[in-house]
């Protein structure tokens, strides 16, 4: 087959904010009224090689819905959609670095033939400076099931915990919080995809 | 430009796809990692992706010359930005997303961390969208974006180009780049574009001029196709090949 070359990457620069976070474009909120799920907030900042919060940062994130389905034709998985969520947001960061998602807790998803990988959002930032995204995951502390997960795996022992978010009692919701940091001490484990 | 300090940490094909530190564009000297990216095996979390569920927009988003809702007109050249997006195999992604972002004529950005004494226009908000048809294809009717000058190093501008965000079939097919206009004398001076490193890669991201795109008395036509990452690779099957990869 032949192979298209692919296009290259460039910044998303400091001026994508009224284009991509527009009213109807971001999307802090995953969730509707009718929503399965144990209903969680995904709370944290976004961190550059000095410590600094990083203002002008776009925070993706995607994920199975709670019985671990994608909302996508790639997931013919016998796990139930549900119609009121797609799996999909998008924060941009204010000015002391913070994102921040309502959504669910995701479910467990396949990885190979029986065995699932532990509950995760996959996490994409893009920044000024940033010439390329970077490609992440957000796993939840207090899963069990963390430790036989097989992308967690690849990640060294002293880097596993740069993607484990940490659970916080909130007034409404449980809040899991995990600071993306760019770069230097902490620095989170960011994936080759 | 300043010395430049090229770091070795790319994600992609090491030709096509930018380092993460780029001293002489000097926003990555703080925000690029420096530790080496993990190899992982590709899942079905990768293998699917948000860009066929979000649809929600109007014909009216991709005409960048009147969407600013003032019933007036963008001051500029009228251009058409047209092409198609494209997997890794040429096959034609439908119905997908496409966000784009650029300057005015002028060559300023309506935000409020644009500050340069360039003219805004009441009638451009320099921000549209679309979907890609069934054949891949996608159009935009804007003005042509003016230079750029920011203060990355003494008498830095930026060559004129348009931003786009796509998302594509998967999480692999997510791409952030710009389009960038021919024959601009600005390319050579431009840190963000010459962070690409191999000269093929760079000149993808330059739009050709296109007579049959061109309506007469009415716009310019220009021509880009955006080729994306294709869904095609396939999950490990076992423990063992995740382990080879790393």
């Amino acid at each position: 087959m032949s192979t298209f070359p692919l296009t290259s990457s460039q910044t998303v620069g400091p001026f994508f904010a009224p284009a991509l976070l527009r009213e109807d474009a971001r999307r802090n909120v995953l969730t509707g009224p009718e929503t399965a799920g144990e209903r969680i907030r995904i709370a944290g900042r976004v961190l550059d090689g000095d410590g600094v919060p990083v203002p002008d940062a776009l925070v993706e994130i995607w994920q199975a819905n709670a019985h671990g389905r994608y909302h996508h034709a790639a997931d013919q998985g016998p796990a139930p959609l549900d119609p009121s969520f797609c799996g999909f947001g998008r924060s941009g960061t204010a000015e002391d670095g913070s994102y921040w998602f309502e959504t669910v807790k995701p479910g467990p998803v396949p990885f190979a033939g029986e065995r699932l990988q532990a509950p995760h959002i996959c996490v994409t930032v893009f920044a000024r400076g940033l010439l390329n995204h970077l490609v992440t995951r957000l796993y939840f502390e207090d899963e069990p099931t963390n430790s036989g997960d097989p992308v967690l795996q690849c990640v060294p022992d002293d880097r596993r915990a740069t993607l484990l978010a940490r659970r916080e009692s909130g007034d409404t919701a449980v809040v899991y919080r995990l600071d993306i940091v760019l770069q230097g001490a902490g620095e989170t484990a960011f994936f080759n995809l | 430009m300043n010395q430049i300090t090229i770091g070795d940490i790319v994600r992609g094909d090491r030709e096509v796809f930018p380092p993460y530190l780029y001293e002489a564009y000097q926003s990555t000297r703080r925000r690029a990692p420096r530790l080496a990216l993990i190899d992982v095996p590709l899942t079905l979390s990768e293998l699917t992706g948000p860009g066929p569920t979000i649809s929600a927009i109007t014909p009216e988003d991709a005409d960048l010359t009147r969407n600013a809702g003032t019933g007036g007109e963008a001051i500029g050249q009228r251009i058409i930005v047209t092409g198609r997006v494209l997997d890794d195999r040429g096959h034609p992604v439908p119905n997908t997303l496409l966000e784009i972002w650029q300057a005015n004529a002028a060559g300023r950005y309506l935000h409020k961390r644009d500050q340069w004494p360039g003219p805004l226009d009441p009638n451009f908000l320099g921000m549209g969208r679309c979907l890609t048809n069934e054949e891949g294809v996608y159009r935009f009717l804007t003005i042509r974006p003016g230079a750029y000058p920011w203060k990355n190093h003494p008498n830095a501008w930026r060559p004129a180009h348009i931003h786009f965000s796509v998302f594509g079939l998967s999480m692999l097919s997510r791409l952030a780049t710009q389009m960038y206009f021919p024959d601009d004398p600005l390319h050579r001076l431009d840190p963000v574009m010459n962070a690409v490193p191999a000269e093929a890669a760079r000149e993808r991201l330059i739009a050709a001029y296109d007579h049959s795109v061109t309506e007469p008395e009415w716009a310019l036509g220009y021509r880009w196709d955006i080729v994306v990452r294709g869904p095609y690779a396939t999950p490990f099957e076992s423990e063992d090949a995740g382990e080879a990869r790393s």
